[in-house]
């Protein structure tokens, strides 16, 4: 019994310890990250095409994303707000719901899934492959050439994908609203626009800024410390994934929390 | 020139370097053999400070690496890895004029083409390719474009790891009488790696052979091929049978 006892807490303290070591390497890779983005040289070149690739290119999947999560909020309030009889705020929680929370949270789980996986596959397969011993070789610091390009860009990209991601969603709403609730489209645009604050959009920028910052770092770090083989990048492209999504919801409760409650 | 006293260098409990102890002078190829795992590619990763030794000294013109500037290093040196080791999103002028489109050697983007395509034509590439991607390359033509990178900056220091490996005998053998050139025409100093004896005759001025961690014998060519070291001897005739243990 007691070695059973024993063995447990030994897990759980072996785990527990493995969990923080994980964290900390994490911490002093994002610590790294800022020290090499304070001085050059820089890779405007590299910055220009990771604009590309995380932003332009992330946009359709964010439009698609938000126009229909946009247009299932509507039907939702409308159900939810006919239980007692306030059909006519449609407008307005839709634009609060999409520019405060489902904007923010769903484009940046969005580009979790899209940049983070890319990120670490590219970067591990560098890896496995010499790459980056290579550009060591090259006089180039893989740090300031792959990582900071991306976080930079991700993190400059994210919450300007979001502002789309916001007005396609409030748009997703508006079609349905019109098309299927039978609101009036003056009245419907009215109600966004004298709801709407300019906080509840720069929050949700905000808010797009370090989920772009949390994709491409959890990119970079499984990336760079992925192990070799084909397994190795495969488990990295999946933890990238898994830890970019978890930190957005963890990191979006703490934003919502620091913005909006007094 | 690259001398290394007593580096021991350890995985966990894993003990690879064992104590090596080793030089080669300024001009002069070495080439180190030794079984797969031995730890001869640890050798070149300890001293490019890739790899940290647990002890021992690695010193560059009797100065010890670690207190040199690495930046200054790596300006007069280049490497031939393993699998070439080419960036798939560059096409081969950018990949062989990698270090001359930016950093203390940048130039203007001219300059760097026209750089790549001599060094291109020194391996025996045509410019066309300069313009394709290195998958678009065999096997053959990545290694010489990763032969052409390695030389771009005309260093005075040149690694090749495993220069002849995934290669047929014919290419194997263009490889090597480029890497004799380029050492030969450049004056550089080389450190190459590899288990095919033909390279080995072909390149070395001098051979090294690690086993269990430790430089087991050196000597030059002519030495090797009438060494009784029992262990050497093994090793370059293939023999499956002898001091060096196989796993059957």
């Amino acid at each position: 019994m007691r070695m059973s006892i024993n063995s447990a807490l030994g897990n759980i303290g072996r785990s527990t310890i493995s969990f923080l070591a994980a964290l900390g390497r994490v911490v002093l890779f994002a610590f790294e990250t800022f020290r090499e983005m304070i001085s050059g040289p820089f890779y405007v070149r590299e910055l220009f095409v990771c604009l590309v690739q995380i932003g332009w290119l992330s946009l359709p999947v964010i439009g698609l994303t938000a126009l229909f999560t946009g247009g299932a909020l509507a039907l939702q309030i409308y159900a939810g707000g006919a239980r007692f009889n306030a059909e006519a705020v449609v407008p307005s929680i839709v634009a609060i719901g999409m520019t405060r929370e489902l904007g923010p949270v769903l484009g940046g789980l969005m580009v979790a899934a899209r940049v983070a996986s890319s990120i670490a596959a590219e970067i591990g397969t560098m890896k496995v492959t010499e790459q980056i011993d290579a550009l060591v070789t090259l006089s180039t610091k893989p740090m300031k050439y792959l990582t900071i390009p991306r976080v930079v860009a991700a993190t400059v990209a994210v919450p300007l994908l979001v502002a789309v991601g916001d007005a396609i969603g409030i748009m997703g709403g508006y079609m349905v609203g019109i098309s299927r609730l039978g609101f009036n489209e003056a009245a419907y645009i009215k109600n966004t626009v004298d709801f709407l604050h300019t906080w509840d959009i720069l929050s949700g920028m905000i808010k797009g800024a370090a989920f772009g910052f949390i994709v491409a770092l959890m990119g970079c770090y499984y990336g760079m410390n992925s192990s070799q083989g084909a397994q190795g990048v495969g488990k990295a492209t999946k933890s990238a994934v898994v830890a970019a999504s978890v930190l957005i919801l963890i990191s979006n409760y703490i934003l919502t929390e620091a913005f909006f409650t007094k | 020139m690259i001398q290394l006293q007593n580096v021991h260098k350890s995985f966990g409990n894993n003990h690879v370097l064992k104590g090596v102890n080793m030089d080669v002078g300024k001009g002069k190829s070495l080439v180190i053999i030794g079984g797969s795992g031995t730890g001869k590619s640890i050798i070149l990763k300890c001293i490019l400070g890739l790899e940290k030794p647990n002890q021992g000294q690695i010193l560059l013109h009797g100065k010890d690496i670690n207190r040199t500037n690495r930046e200054n290093f790596f300006a007069r040196f280049g490497m031939l890895f393993q699998g070439g080791a080419l960036f798939d999103s560059l096409t081969v002028w950018q990949n062989v004029a990698f270090k001359m489109l930016r950093g203390k050697l940048k130039k203007t983007n001219a300059e760097a083409r026209n750089i790549a395509i001599e060094k291109l034509r020194h391996v025996g590439l045509k410019p066309e390719v300069a313009d394709k991607y290195p998958a678009e390359l065999s096997g053959g033509m990545q290694k010489r474009v990763s032969l052409a990178r390695a030389i771009a900056a005309n260093p005075e220091i040149i690694f090749f790891d495993e220069p002849n490996t995934g290669l047929d005998p014919i290419m194997s053998g263009v490889i090597n009488d480029l890497i004799r050139e380029i050492v030969v025409e450049m004056k550089a100093t080389a450190i190459t790696i590899t288990h095919d004896m033909s390279s080995v005759r072909a390149i070395a001025d001098k051979v090294a052979m690690l086993h269990d961690g430790k430089i087991r014998w050196t000597g030059s060519i002519e030495e090797m091929e009438q060494s009784d070291d029992p262990y050497l001897t093994q090793f370059i005739n293939g023999h499956s049978h002898g001091p060096i243990e196989t796993i059957r």
